[in-house]
């Protein structure tokens, strides 16, 4: 049951990763790719949790913590320059 | 026995539930009209659905393989947190740069500048003051 369960949930993140990339590549505005970009962030923390319950490890998971923590600097440091012409002032 | 069954069960309906939510966020970033209506979709639906992949990892490896959850517990705080903010930004940006909504989206809302929140809000194009630049307006310091 939990190998369907797993096989189910990683369809449906592939499919919502699939999505990003389309809304990634033909958003009209440059916050909508941002926001595609920050989505995708969250999808692959997902997939990496998925996959640490595929293989029974959790060697990955380190990789979602930093994942989780320098997506959000990213996207506050790209908002932040669009908000003020500079990211550090 | 049967409790590793019940528990399996729970893990498999969370699993769904998150693959579902993730992807319905998704789907509604890639199918609305408008920026501001597409801004809903990653930063509830999503954050829902990794909550409850997370939450059936946290089962998982904590109550069938008696490991520390230590890593879910810290993806879980740094996503719950930053995810409020990175929205809250990223609609700031969009009020900024003045994307086009659809006539659907109901308020006109208004980006409030720092320098003209003083004592009461006022919202920010307003017709007697639009026209002035960013120099020419006074500083309060």
């Amino acid at each position: 049951m939990l190998d369907l369960a797993l096989k189910i949930s990683l369809t449906l993140v592939m499919l919502a990763i699939v999505l990003n990339t389309f809304r990634l590549t033909i958003g009209p505005s440059l916050p909508d790719r941002i926001l595609a970009l920050d989505t995708m962030y969250v999808n692959s923390i997902a997939l990496i949790v998925l996959l640490g319950l595929w293989l029974n490890t959790k060697t990955y998971f380190e990789a979602a913590v930093l994942i989780a923590m320098l997506g959000f600097i990213g996207t506050v440091a790209v908002c932040k320059y669009l908000l003020r012409g500079d990211i550090i002032e | 026995m049967t409790t590793f069954v019940i528990l399996e069960g729970i893990i498999s309906l969370l699993l769904i539930a998150g693959g579902a939510f993730a992807f319905i966020g998704s789907l509604g970033m890639a199918h609305l009209r408008d920026f501001y209506m597409r801004l809903h979709g990653p930063t509830k639906a999503t954050t829902m659905g990794i909550g409850c992949m997370l939450v059936a990892s946290m089962l998982y490896f904590g109550v069938i393989n008696h490991e520390p959850v230590v890593q879910e517990m810290l993806i879980t705080l740094f996503l719950f947190i930053t995810a409020p903010v990175s929205a809250h930004l990223l609609a700031k940006t969009g009020l900024h740069l003045k994307l086009p909504h659809a006539d659907k989206t109901r308020g006109r809302p208004a980006e409030l500048q720092p320098e003209e929140v003083g004592d009461k809000p006022v919202p920010h194009p307003t017709p007697d003051h639009a026209h002035i630049t960013h120099e020419q307006r006074p500083l309060r310091r």
